[in-house]
């Protein structure tokens, strides 16, 4: 309909509306993603810089490549202490003075810790993009890390140590990791213990700044208003100082341990179960991983999947019930989580079960369900391109995860391709139903009887102070 | 900067707002209707929510589920409900607007044929495990309903949490689901935001076709009950929680009314950040708390602020409530520093500016437009909303501090581990909360 043939609103001659059938959309508009302007700086740091000019901000985002997977055994949580001192004070400012810095601009600055990397963003306006650049450098490469303000730090993640004891979702994460990976690198929370943060010395976290925070391993993306040589130039000039090789990726080392299949923490009198199931499955760098969205999107990974139709829309046991493969740089986990009523808890299982063993062939994707999945992954992709943090986060994926340049161009048309056989493969090769494991944090008095007649053997009881 | 609209009115007395952003091809379809819990009643409550929950579990003509079509057409979407009111969201590639719109019409228009007794049960157990899910099994989770039900009284509209009580939620009866539509879901309760990738004219056209069929309803009058506290009530109860958590908190002003900035402004400067005053004294320097935080939460009616701190392993509440009460009066006497406004100032700049970002999903700039519409009548309140925080000054912060945060008339909450009431603030009796 033209502009000039639109009728008067609510005049009653506007065309009824046809409720026989759903309007058929449109085709999805072609959507080119940003590019991405690429420089290497003599000391090894990437900037990256993408334009994104539709409001007056910059968004900075220092990626790091060595996150918790790097901390020394016996040292959990070392890489998160050194991420939570960054901001402790640089020179000769304390603490307080770096933060009054960031203040004056309005900055928004975090700092985020995975097990492949170590992240800090700050965003500003245009304006004091320069300004910015200068004190995430301060932060980034010349933290204090001074004995009074580690002893401070350290305390402020015990106690929340302590109070994550408290929260059933908390416990089942780190608890998971632990029984699926053991002493692995991905074995244990970002956070790290009790024990192990008692036993760290500021002198460990010098030392692990001193060799994973570094710029071979670095890569700075500037998003905003920004010219590509103008951005080098200031982060030249910001970062020429930062030096020093960094050590060796951790390795995906060594046998997972063989973890019973049934697994509870007790948590006396809960009025739901903190559900884990999942196996340590596959890396971001796998062939199979187009596929792999795919199937999980049908599985676990939209409100309209399979797990959360059957746990939430037909049965009511839960809020909502989810899975997703955890791509790292290693082999990542994968897992399904709910939180479900005590009183569901055997029958939440035996039907998580049954769905994922079913995805792999007895139960294979519909030709709709494949639809709608690939639908749903592909037609919206341009929203995920909307805001300056989205674009940094993108970026971020490349730099992370070695990633090719065309790839966000190519995402759209190689989840296309993804047939019905390929999810029915791909789960079958990296889900295996034998090597599942089930984790409930719960009322085991409540659920012990009818979670022991599921099959799956005893349960084995873990205290909640065992992570 | 500002959110360049245009505004119509159908004929039923849907209110329409349209802006036009081609940054991204995308359309966001965001729907207010004006009832949240605050329109329910005592030993009804729960019930905004929970309508909520009905509403995507589809319509006469699409009797389907709600998320399937639109998830097929590459949308993300939601809603939510508070005190105030409920939103619905889509967000979509331009060439599915048409299907979001037949969507929210039909379940505005043609919801209750389709609704069933069956559905209606799954969806009072998923609430009823929503509510488990983030406060029942959660640390502190029931601090909401204790603070509510100390700040308002039995009556008042802000009495009970959006999410409701246990009892109320197993009560309810599928007849006053339909008696709920029939009273608040209908056009000259509602205001519908379209921003993105649209032709307005076109996009208009479009409403009118979807919408403009729907009868209009008998509008809903507002609600005013007014609610002050004459004392300092002070209660305490057990939880499952390692650490002692103490809150305390006022009856403010209404959501842009005289002092809602400042209150925005005075909780930032005490409680939010490392450079706040009371993070600097509680966590940075005596090392008494774990955290501290502090927020204005605005409502529609009136608004509350609140201050929250965990004491450290050997601390009392006592001793957090004596720092923060002696930092309120010092605000009070002194009022904030020059530097504190400036930062307040660019803060407040930042903030604006990240959210004209985004047109859709919950604070998008279709939702700014239906929040200034619904509250105000008046969508282009964007730029005043950013000056109400540009021209707070050390005056207006300090009067408004002297006047609304006043240590005699407060409530104070403390939450303490199983068997620790002796480490709640002094003078607390037990508080009942379910």
């Amino acid at each position: 309909m033209s502009a000039g043939r639109a009728p008067r609103p609510g005049s009653g001659r506007a065309p009824k509306a046809d409720r026989a059938q759903l309007p058929v959309p449109g085709p999805t508009p072609a959507f080119p993603f940003p590019a991405i302007e690429k420089s290497t700086l003599p000391n090894g740091l990437r900037v990256w810089t993408m334009q994104h000019t539709q409001v007056p901000l910059v968004a900075f985002t220092l990626l790091v490549r060595r996150g918790a997977s790097s901390d020394p055994a016996g040292q959990d949580g070392l890489a998160a202490v050194t991420a939570d001192m960054l901001d402790e004070g640089s020179g000769d400012r304390s603490a307080i003075e770096i933060h009054e810095a960031l203040a004056r601009l309005g900055a928004q600055f975090d700092t985020d810790i995975g097990s492949d990397a170590t992240v800090a963003s700050v965003t500003v306006l245009s304006r004091f993009a320069q300004t910015a650049l200068q004190l995430l450098s301060d932060i980034v490469v010349r933290p204090a890390i001074r004995e009074e303000d580690f002893l401070r730090v350290r305390q402020l993640r015990l106690h929340r140590l302590a109070q994550m004891r408290d929260m059933p979702g908390a416990v089942a994460d780190r608890a998971f990791l632990k029984i699926l990976y053991g002493p692995h690198p991905y074995g244990h929370s970002p956070a790290g213990s009790e024990a192990s943060l008692a036993a760290m010395r500021v002198d460990d976290v010098r030392a692990f700044h001193a060799r994973a925070i570094r710029p071979g391993a670095a890569t700075l993306i500037a998003v905003g208003d920004c010219d590509h040589a103008a951005m080098v130039g200031l982060a030249s000039d910001a970062f020429a100082d930062w030096t020093g090789s960094v050590e060796a990726e951790p390795r995906d080392g060594g046998s997972l341990p063989n973890a019973a299949g049934l697994n509870v923490v007790p948590r006396p009198r809960a009025p739901q179960s903190e559900l884990r199931i999942g196996q340590v499955s596959v890396a971001r760098d796998t062939p199979d991983y187009h596929p792999l969205v795919v199937a999980n999107t049908i599985l676990g990974g939209q409100f309209v999947s399979r797990i959360n139709l059957n746990l939430r829309e037909d049965k009511g046991l839960t809020y909502g019930a989810r899975t997703a493969f955890e791509f790292r740089r290693h082999r990542g986990p994968f897992v399904l989580q709910a939180s479900v009523q005590t009183s569901g808890t055997a029958k939440a299982i035996e039907e998580s079960l049954g769905e994922i063993a079913g995805i792999r062939g007895p139960r294979p994707v519909t030709p709709a369900e494949l639809e709608l999945g690939i639908a749903a992954l592909t037609r919206g992709y341009a929203r995920s391109f909307e805001t300056g943090e989205q674009l940094g986060r993108a970026a971020l994926q490349l730099a992370l995860y070695d990633l090719p340049d065309d790839y966000f161009e190519q995402f759209v048309p190689t989840i296309e391709r993804v047939t019905a056989d390929d999810v029915s493969r791909v789960m079958a090769r990296h889900l295996d139903p034998a090597r599942l494991i089930t984790l409930v944090v719960g009322d085991l008095d409540a659920i012990a009887g009818d979670i022991g007649a599921l099959g799956l053997g005893e349960p084995t009881v873990l205290p909640p102070d065992a992570f | 900067m500002n959110i360049p609209f245009t505004q119509h009115t159908l004929d039923n007395g849907l209110e329409v707002i349209l802006h036009e952003d081609h940054a991204c091809p995308i359309v966001a379809v965001n729907l207010w209707y004006h009832v949240g819990s605050k329109n329910e009643r005592p030993g009804h409550t729960g019930f905004a929510h929970l309508f909520e929950h009905l509403m995507f579990e589809g319509s006469q003509h699409h009797d389907h589920g709600f998320f399937q079509p639109l998830q097929g057409a590459g949308a993300t979407l939601n809603g939510s409900t508070n005190a105030d009111r409920t939103n619905y969201w889509e967000v979509v590639p331009s060439g599915a607007l048409e299907l979001a719109l037949w969507m929210e019409s039909d379940r505005m228009g043609y919801l209750l044929p389709a609704l069933t007794e069956a559905k209606f049960t799954n969806q009072r157990d998923v609430v009823l495990n929503e509510r488990r899910q983030n406060y029942e099994n959660r640390p502190y989770g029931l601090a909401p309903m204790a603070l509510l039900a100390a700040l308002f009284p039995p009556d008042h509209p802000y009495h009970w949490t959006t999410i409701g009580d246990i009892a109320d939620l197993q009560a309810v009866k599928l007849d006053e689901v339909r008696a709920f539509f029939r009273r608040y879901y209908h056009p000259a309760n509602a205001s519908i935001a379209l921003a993105g990738d649209i032709d307005p004219d076109r996009a208009l056209a479009l409403v009118d076709q979807y919408f403009g069929e729907i009868e209009a309803g008998e509008r809903v009058g507002p609600i005013r009950m007014d609610a002050s506290l004459s004392r300092d009530v002070r209660i305490q109860f057990e939880d499952r929680v390692e650490l002692p958590r103490l809150y305390l908190a006022w009856i403010t002003p209404a959501m842009f009314a005289p002092g809602d900035a400042d209150l925005d402004l005075a909780t930032d400067l005490l409680a939010n950040g490392k450079t706040s005053r009371l993070y600097r004294r509680l966590v940075f320097d005596e090392r008494l708390a774990t955290d501290v935080s502090a927020s204005q939460n605005s409502r529609e009616m009136m608004g509350y602020a609140q201050i929250t701190a965990t004491a450290a392993p050997g601390h009392t509440l006592a001793e957090l409530e004596r720092v923060i009460l002696e930092e309120i009066a010092r605000l009070a006497a002194d009022g904030p520093t020059d530097e504190e406004i400036d930062r307040g100032r660019v803060q407040a700049e930042t903030q604006f500016m990240f959210r004209l970002q985004t047109v859709g999903g919950f604070g998008g700039k279709s939702d700014q437009l239906n929040a200034y519409n619904v509250f105000l009548k008046d969508p282009a309140y964007f730029r005043k909303d950013l000056q109400r925080y540009q021209t707070c000054t050390k005056t207006s912060l300090q009067a408004t501090v002297n006047r609304y945060l006043d240590p005699a008339r407060r409530v104070t909450l403390s939450i303490v581990p199983n068997g620790g009431v002796s480490l709640a603030a002094p003078d607390s009796s037990a508080a009942v909360v379910s």
